[in-house]
């Protein structure tokens, strides 16, 4: 059984955002990009399956620039078998991507699609279930559990109130969450082995989709920055203070 | 305990992706490829990519450079903005300030010809050189330590990775791999933590002067673009510190391309007062108002802090031994005249890399003295620079700024640097500090938030992290002395001297504990040299932890 797991380049959790003073978005240049921390998980996941014998190939795939090939290349230390990487220049929008991911998983014939619940850059939290509605395929998301047995996956998830527990015929999407597993430390003969391991390179036109206009980002602006505390001396002063904003 | 550990062998494994180790890389590539000829080389980076644990002033002396790759231009190196004027201030009070005029700068403090640039960026770029000419790079990998076998250096092995703070393997433990060659080449920069362990083991230092260093430290900042002036270079010496002999250092302030400014200060770990602070003296700076008048209304982008060998000539150790040799500032190649480092280690890495070239195309085994890199360098113009700059510290050590500079005039600018006196510098920086009763607190002030900040805003700016479940990276050889004798002899030094936070004394009377928050450690290695019992040892904590400089 063949898995796809999707990798996102994004800027690594470690660094400190600014904003571009013009608004339009965030400084990229020369910021340390790593693979998204949720990605990790579900390539980790992966492999662990594959490990478990119950995954015969891995395929990491991204869809990205040039720079993403690094990702991929991180992906296949985990031990993603080989990749596809959706070369896309310019930006593209959140639905685009889906749809060139659907197709790559339609194309290669997996069976099973693990994706990130989310990247740490836009915290969208969409991908996979855009994914299983074009796909129209069954999908678990969040999962904090994954058994997968005689074609089926059962996955627990964690909602507000507990532990909730699905279970879908193959082939399906799951999305992974932080408690599903730590992911391993690269080990050093993967790294290099992975520099030789196949990278497939195709277009959104390969795929036959088109890139949409769809969502426009309008403004992006640092928050708000908190005022300074005043220090009160009496519960008259503080209530006084309070009147005076409106507050009470 | 044993474990099974990974082996790669290379012809040559670098330790460190800086200027020094990096251009080695490049040059043997290059050798390699003149020759017709393979030399397998790897670099080891402990940052969590190349350029992550680089910061420099910089103003950047093209030469080495240009013998690497004299095409850097069209390679797209990133010297952007070319000095354009040199400014030298005598700080005499925190509103004083005497333009020096050109006539009375030392020679090598001129600039022109140089560039303003981001070292970070640069070794960025130097990264992508090596990986086109070949070479693995290999970010997130920490040397940890040095194999020797039968007196032969035979390559390092990794740190372990997953250990929890009790030093046990945790479920995700990853043995660090062993990385063997034929030859190893340590360019982990200013107090090299491998490197430290060399000098001893094969007495590198013997015949030397102590190494003396600075710490430096630095913030970039996004200036009003009406005061932005790319290509000027201010250079100042004075206050903060004073004009003596007490406390001596430098500091920098560079307009880069962009709205860009970097600003910094100097402190040479000399300085005899416990209660000085590095990090405050840099905040109080910038007040100055000759400094402010560039600030003022700007943002603060990044911090960050790093030792410096500015011992030069006279404390350069042996630069080889059985297998393996030191580049850079693990060596000890910065000339403090003219306060860069960054063309010298480039240079010394060329060196030793032609060195090794010559005699791996050759059949060599490996394992032996690099021989033909001593005699290289010292026919090389780089023994040249150093050997003319080899009193300028000492002076400024010796007489203060003042009449070390006046020195320095005379033998830079009248005799080129050949006066024939050599003066020395023979107390370890370590060793300097006089007792907290016959010292005076200087009184910093509260930051304001604008100009000056406090250590913990300064550190995140940094955006240093490391793996939280790991045992402390910081060594104390014995637990009881920053209590028992540091604190009542020199008020612990270490509050103060540590740019980052990492050490906190905390408690009351005899509840006092000395508290090493490493998680805050920015590398700069000052503890490791200043800590006047040498009590405390830095190691390399797990790979990729420390700051994430963009382009510092």
């Amino acid at each position: 059984m063949k898995a796809l797991v999707s990798v996102k380049r994004v800027i690594d959790y470690n660094v400190r955002i600014q904003v571009k003073p013009d608004g339009s978005g965030v400084v990229v240049d020369g910021v340390k990009h790593s693979v998204n921390p949720f990605d990790e998980i579900a390539m980790e996941e992966a492999v662990r399956l594959k490990e478990k014998g119950k995954l015969t190939e891995i395929i990491a795939v991204t869809v990205g620039g040039a720079k993403c090939e690094e990702t991929l290349r991180t992906a296949l230390a985990f031990g993603a078998d080989r990749a596809v990487h959706v070369k896309v220049d310019e930006e593209i929008q959140p639905l685009t991507a889906a749809q060139a991911l659907a197709a790559v998983f339609k194309k290669e014939g997996a069976e099973l699609f693990f994706l990130g619940k989310q990247a740490i850059d836009d915290d969208a939290a969409q991908t996979g279930q855009m994914v299983a509605a074009l796909l129209d395929l069954p999908q678990a998301t969040f999962a904090s559990k994954v058994e997968i047995d005689g074609g089926k996956a059962t996955v627990t998830r964690e909602v507000d109130a507990g532990l909730e527990t699905l279970e879908f015929d193959l082939p399906g999407i799951i999305t992974t969450d932080l408690r599903l597993n730590e992911p391993r430390y690269l080990k050093l003969p993967d790294i290099m082995k992975a520099k030789k391991k196949p990278i497939e390179v195709v277009g959104l036109g390969d795929l036959g989709v088109t890139a949409a206009a769809g969502l426009k980002s309008v403004k992006t602006a640092n928050p708000p920055k908190r005022s300074k505390g005043v220090m009160v001396k009496t519960v008259d002063e503080l209530v006084t203070a309070l009147k005076a904003k409106g507050l009470i | 305990m044993s474990v099974e550990r990974d082996v790669m062998e290379y012809d040559v494994v670098i330790v460190g992706a800086g200027p020094a180790g990096l251009s080695a890389a490049c040059r043997l590539k290059q050798q390699a490829a003149a020759a017709g000829g393979e030399i397998s080389v790897c670099v080891v980076e402990k940052g969590s990519e190349v350029g992550a644990h680089i910061l420099s002033g910089a103003v950047f002396e093209p030469r080495a450079l240009t013998e690497l790759f004299p095409n850097w231009k069209e390679l797209g190196a990133p010297l952007e903005t070319p000095v354009v004027r040199d400014d030298i201030y005598l700080f005499r009070s925190e509103t004083a300030a005497v333009k020096l005029p050109g006539l009375f700068v030392p020679k090598p403090m001129h600039n022109e010809g140089n560039y303003i640039i981001s070292l970070g960026k640069l070794v960025r770029w130097l990264g992508t050189q090596a990986e086109g000419l070949g070479v693995d790079i290999i970010p997130e990998f920490a040397a940890q330590d040095v194999i020797i076998e039968g007196g032969v250096v035979r390559g390092i092995t990794i740190g372990d990775k997953g250990v929890d703070r009790h030093g046990e393997q945790t479920d995700n433990f990853a043995p660090g791999p062993e990385i063997r060659a034929k030859y190893t080449f340590f360019a982990e920069g200013c107090r090299g933590h491998i490197g430290k362990r060399l000098l001893k083991e094969f007495q590198l230092d013997k015949d030397a002067d102590p190494q003396h260093y600075g710490i430096g430290i630095k913030e970039l900042w996004k200036v009003d673009p009406s005061k932005h002036q790319p290509g000027l270079v201010v250079h100042g010496a004075g206050w903060p510190l004073g004009m003596g002999a007490e406390a001596t250092g430098g500091s920098f302030l560079y307009h880069l391309e962009d709205n860009q400014v970097v600003v910094g200060l100097i402190v040479d770990l000399s300085y005899s007062n416990p209660y000085l602070s590095p990090f405050d003296e840099f905040q109080r700076f910038k007040h100055h108002p000759k400094i402010a008048e560039h600030l003022e209304g700007g943002t603060r982008l990044s911090y960050g802090a790093r030792a410096i060998a500015k011992g030069g000539f006279n404390s350069l150790p042996k630069m080889t031994f059985p297998g393996g040799v030191l580049v850079g500032c693990d060596l000890g190649t910065m000339n403090f005249s003219k306060i860069k480092g960054s063309h010298t280690a480039m240079k010394s890495g060329m060196l030793a890399a032609e060195a090794a070239a010559k005699v791996l195309l050759a059949g060599a085994e490996g394992g032996d003295d690099l021989t033909g890199y001593t005699a290289d360098f010292k026919a090389s113009w780089l023994h040249d620079e150093l050997y003319r700059s080899r009193n300028f510290g000492p002076a400024i050590h010796k007489f203060g700024i003042l009449m070390g500079g006046a020195f320095n005039w005379v033998d830079q600018n009248l005799f080129g640097g050949k006066i024939p006196v050599t003066l020395h510098d023979t107390t370890p920086d370590h060793a300097t500090l006089k007792p907290a009763s016959q010292s005076a607190k200087p009184a910093y002030r509260k930051p304001d938030g604008k100009l000056s900040f406090d250590k913990l805003s300064s550190v995140f700016l940094s955006s240093t992290n490391h793996e939280e479940e790991q045992p402390v990276h910081l060594k104390l050889a014995d637990a009881s002395i920053p209590i028992g004798r540091n604190l009542p002899m020199y008020d612990e030094p270490a509050q103060r001297y540590c740019p980052a936070g990492v050490y906190e004394v905390i408690g009351e009377g005899s509840d006092k504990r000395f508290q090493i928050n490493a998680q805050n450690c920015v590398h700069c290695k000052t503890c490791d040299i200043k800590d006047p019992a040498q009590n405390i040892t830095w190691i390399a904590p797990e790979g990729s932890g420390g700051p994430n400089y963009a382009t510092m």
